[in-house]
């Protein structure tokens, strides 16, 4: 792809030179600056500062927030009445100690396992499916992806109803043959959270797919050819040369599946199941601040999430770390 | 050999079926449960057809959810164009102009995409406050765009690392400077990451419901799903007007993915979201 | 296709353009106010935001327009969220810490507005209201006390509802030959037994939802019919122990329950329960407060009475809605204004029978409320008032949320010894009594 034309790459050139001599010829400050930082030059130059206000916004509204939450959790704020007093990691061993808080990581782990699992194995199989030239694949497409499209609590209204064991799910699989089945989804006091689970994964597997079906078909029929003509079986042909091929996007779908997984909120305010059996952690926060006016565990809460999530994020700085090298 | 090919033909279309079934259920009784009267609710008999169609609850649901609807329109189209604009450049930045420190200042960037944002309730409002923009539609943009910093710069910079550094080699041979290759070669073949990115953020602008509630201040600046989660009653809900209106308040984001629907997935097609 | 792109980017750029202005233009629009009765805003907060309540509070709003037709009120309900008005209570916190309270908002009477806004120094005192309205003597002596902090009133109740009430379903009853309801909790279980006996649910229960409450408020009843009065509110100020062999036997009675209740009672959440009810399968008796009234009758639901929960015979345990005023009102003149509506006679009697409670005054007008309302009445004069656990009068917010948590493990586990640990637990970090 080259340019359009060579009195557009004049017009460009000329503009961005004029730019440059009132820029930087003028100013002390950036000289100044150039000599300590000697890539501070040109263009690279224009690159830092334009990236400076969002920089700026990051740093105040997210890590200062971040900050905020921190030292909230190592203060006496759990009553209505604003207290700073210091009290050191008092909230920190109250909430490591606390029967909810297990749960809640229990949940956590549950809950991430099925909805990754669900959203990553079906977005797949689905684009497999989609991408064997089938008719109407742009309204199978569609449909997919049409629960994307709604919100977290209209989700979770319509599966509350779906969900009651009597009249739910449970009545239609009934119908259709299976008479036998019976589970009571949310309200079950041990695998509810999987349940709830299942609402978050019909909401999220369509982008998913549409994720592995872009890069489906973005690997090249040749490739394809050469290992059906080596004898690749269509099982081979996957395990082998297509999955590989689509390891980064497999990647980037762990990395939003589990932010979803840490973040999960809305869905689990209307799912709600018996005791604490599908707890969450952005719940357990939410209502330490709002029902129990305990600010300063919650900021405990919200700080052990961020913590956690740098787990996520730590594997993509090594693959750019990689990619740098390459 | 034939009856193979058809035989494994047949499976793929019942198990696109079968997954579509199931992506459809809960819309067919939101569907249905939004054309009954009132007296015809009850949970007990979700799956039944509606014995008379009812258009009470739908003329309701838009009366109850149209003010709403209003400001979520006014709030979520600048915001997501906006954001997308900044991620843009943003991506831009860390896919071709590699400074010092430029990928931990990324990484810090995705850091906080994870952020609670039900934790940070009180900073945002008093931070806000500080600048005057507590309680203001503008400031309600401004924050789901602050917001939207991190996810929008990671989808952009994927897509711009796919292209080829030669391109923008070319650009600067002949010429261009930093705002010149934005704008004459990367912003051109842009569309279909800008796809991309306005579904994720009007999607997730558009369904907001707490910043939208907290920042505003008020229920009736509040965006649409406000006026849903408000049909509801202390001890009963109007299920037949609360589904009229989920399904009244998706709408957009329905619409606004089939306009976009082709450009998205050509813009998966080149490597936005590869990572 | 890159001159199609051309054009749609430029369309793109000037819609954008437009659009932001225009955001920009509305985002300026909207000011402050604030200035003497009879001009500027009101602005409330509530959770009333449809059917039977929405319709009380517009009748309110229609005295109020009437005596101040400048006035612009504006209406902020907001409904949904954890327990009662969740979502307002968050909104209306961070209102609240940011120093910009609305001009007043509902909130239950008693210690849940008392336990928050209160001891954070952010509501002004109303004693001197009280007196100027003659109210100190209109509001029985009970509800006048719930209402007070070290001796002054922080909100002006506008209703009065009752929690002690148990509806039952004649008919079902009569399937076993049963006429009248069980009035102590022996002959309640006697009576469980023989609707047991012929498959029939005995009681109406509901614990989806964690926490939920319904089982919080059954046990409240419970806790009256066992304790009595005195040790009752004892609860609450430190003189009776939560574990006490009452609190004890209270549990043990409400564990006992689950056996009795429609059987997916796990899977059925406090919004369902009226649907249960009516429905031809449904259980023969519900505790529950007496809301419950308007909502049965809006289904169309006949088959139904009322009598007090086995064992509450003389009391009322009572719940109220109320609105207090906020330090730095912007429009405080409206706003007291606002708060002279709710405690008029006029203002109760518009408000109550279409909200399907009781006036907190004692001169309401009898013959506006309907039969079920006037034996409440009668009851709210002679009975002893208790205050209510589930609906914010007694306690702070949150015990309560700690004691449904107890009260949903022991729907779930059926340990009566944990639940009530974790009770007694819930009080030590409440400070009840302290």
């Amino acid at each position: 792809m080259r340019l359009k034309s060579p009195g557009l790459a004049n017009k460009a050139m000329s503009h961005s030179t004029q730019q440059g001599e009132r820029g930087f010829a003028a100013s002390p400050i950036l000289s100044a600056l150039r000599k300590r930082l000697p890539w501070f030059h040109g263009d690279t130059a224009i690159a830092f500062l334009v990236l400076i206000p969002s920089i700026v916004a990051v740093a105040i509204f997210i890590y200062g927030f971040i900050l905020w939450t921190g030292y909230v959790s190592l203060v006496k704020w759990d009553t209505a009445i604003e207290d700073y007093t210091f009290v050191g990691l008092r909230n920190w061993i109250q909430l490591f100690t606390m029967e909810r808080f297990h749960w809640d990581l229990r949940s956590l782990v549950l809950y991430a396992l099925g909805f990754m699992s669900q959203c990553i194995i079906f977005g797949f199989l689905i684009a497999v499916l989609l991408d064997q030239k089938i008719k109407g694949e742009a309204l199978f497409r569609t449909i997919v992806i049409f629960p994307f499209a709604v919100s977290s609590v209209v989700t979770g209204v319509a599966w509350r109803w779906l969900m009651q064991p009597t009249t739910g799910i449970n009545l239609l699989l009934q119908k259709i043959g299976f008479e036998n089945f019976y589970f009571e989804w949310n309200a079950n006091p041990k695998w509810g959270i999987l349940a709830i689970s299942v609402a978050a994964a019909w909401q999220f597997t369509g982008y998913i797919m549409a994720l592995y079906l872009a890069a489906l078909r973005g690997i090249p029929d040749e490739l394809r050819e050469a290992a059906r003509v080596d004898g690749a079986g269509t099982w081979g042909l996957y395990r082998r040369i297509i999955i590989p091929l689509l390891r980064p996007v497999t990647f980037t779908a762990v990395v939003l599946t589990g932010m979803g997984s840490i973040r999960v909120f809305d869905l689990v305010t209307i799912l709600r199941g018996p005791a604490f059996t599908t707890d969450t952690l952005a719940f357990h926060m939410y209502q330490s601040i709002f029902g129990l006016y305990r600010f300063s565990l919650a900021a405990a809460v919200g700080f052990f999430m961020v913590f956690l999530s740098s787990f996520l994020v730590a594997p993509y700085l090594h693959s750019m770390n990689l990619e740098a090298e390459q | 050999m034939k009856t193979r090919q058809l035989l494994s033909r047949s499976a793929i279309y019942f198990f696109l079926i079968v997954f579509c079934l199931f992506y459809l259920l809960p819309f067919y009784v939101m569907f249905i449960t939004g054309l009954k009267p009132y007296e015809d609710l009850n949970v007990t008999r979700m799956w039944d057809l509606p014995k008379t169609v009812s258009l009470d609850g739908i003329r309701e649901a838009w009366n109850r959810v149209a003010p709403n609807f209003r400001n979520s329109i006014v709030i979520t189209i600048p915001a997501a164009i906006i954001s997308s604009f900044i991620g843009s450049i943003n991506g831009y930045i860390f896919a071709k102009w590699r400074f010092p420190g430029s990928n931990t200042l990324f990484i810090l960037f995705l850091v906080g995409m994870f952020l609670p944002y039900q934790g940070i309730l009180v900073p945002l409002v008093r931070t806000l406050q500080a600048v005057g923009l507590y309680g203001k539609t503008l400031g309600l943009i401004m924050v789901h765009c602050i917001f939207g910093i991190p996810i929008t710069a990671l989808l952009f910079r994927s897509y711009y690392a796919g292209i080829p550094d030669e391109l923008v080699d070319a650009g600067k041979i002949d010429g261009c400077g930093f705002f010149g290759i934005y704008r004459w070669i990367l912003l051109p073949i842009s569309m279909p990451s800008f796809a991309v990115v306005l579904l994720w953020q009007f999607t997730n602008i558009w369904n907001d419901f707490l910043i939208g509630l907290v920042v505003l201040s008020s229920p009736r600046l509040a965006p649409v799903n406000v006026a849903v989660q408000n049909i509801a009653g202390s001890w009963s809900v109007e299920w037949n007007v609360q589904m009229s209106a989920a399904l009244i308040a998706a709408l957009p984001t329905i619409v606004v993915y089939l306009a976009l629907g082709k450009l998205f997935m050509r813009g998966l097609l080149a490597g936005s979201l590869k990572g | 296709m890159k001159a199609q792109f051309s054009i749609q980017r430029r369309q793109l750029l000037a819609w954008t353009a437009l659009i932001v202005a225009l955001a920009m233009i509305l985002a300026a629009c909207g000011g402050k106010s604030g200035g003497k009765a009879g001009t500027g805003k009101l602005e409330i907060f509530s959770w009333w935001t449809s059917g039977g309540e929405v319709e009380a509070l517009n009748a309110i709003y229609k005295i109020y327009s009437a005596k101040y037709p400048n006035v612009t009120i504006e209406n902020a309900a907001l409904a949904g969220g954890q327990g009662q008005g969740g979502n307002m209570k968050a909104l209306l916190e961070t209102r609240m810490l940011g120093g910009e309270p609305p001009d007043s908002f509902q909130v239950h009477l008693g210690r849940e507005l008392i336990d928050s806004h209160v001891i954070a120094g952010r509501m002004e005192p109303l004693d001197w209201l009280y007196k100027e309205e003659g109210w100190d003597k209109i509001f029985p002596p009970d509800v006048v006390a719930i209402a007070s902090y070290e001796g002054k009133p922080y909100s002006v109740p506008v209703n009065i509802h009752r929690s002690n009430v148990m509806w039952y379903r004649p008919s079902r009853l009569a399937q076993v030959g049963v006429t009248t309801p069980p009035k102590t909790w022996d002959e309640f279980f006697t009576v469980a037994e023989k609707l047991k006996a012929a498959g029939i649910p005995a009681i109406a229960l509901a614990e989806q939802d964690a926490g939920g409450g319904f089982s919080g408020h059954v046990l409240e009843n419970i806790l009256v019919s066992v304790l009595g009065p005195d040790k009752y509110k004892g609860l609450f100020n430190g003189k009776t122990g939560w574990d006490d062999p009452g609190v004890t036997q209270a549990l043990q009675i409400l564990d006992k329950l689950y056996g009795y209740a429609n059987p997916d009672y796990l899977s059925t959440s406090w919004g369902d329960i009226n649907d249960r009810f009516v429905s031809d399968d449904g259980p023969a008796m519900m505790i529950m407060g007496d809301w419950t009234h308007g909502v049965l009758m809006s289904k169309g639901f006949k088959d139904y009475h009322w009598t007090t929960a086995p064992g509450t015979e003389g009391y009322f345990v009572l719940l109220s809605d109320s609105f207090g005023l906020p330090k730095n009102a912007p429009d405080r003149e409206n706003a007291i204004a606002f708060l002279r509506v709710v405690g008029s006679k006029e203002g109760q009697d518009a408000f109550n029978p279409i909200k399907g409670s009781i006036p907190a005054r004692t001169d309401g007008d009898r013959s506006k409320y309907d039969t079920y309302l006037n034996e409440a009445m009668d009851a709210f004069k002679t009975n002893v008032g208790l205050p209510s656990i589930q609906h914010g009068a007694a306690v702070k917010q949150s015990f309560l949320v700690d004691y449904d948590a107890a009260l949903a493990d022991l729907a779930t586990n059926h340990n009566v010894a944990k639940t009530q640990q974790m009770l007694v637990d819930a009080a030590k970090v409440a400070g009840l009594g302290k």
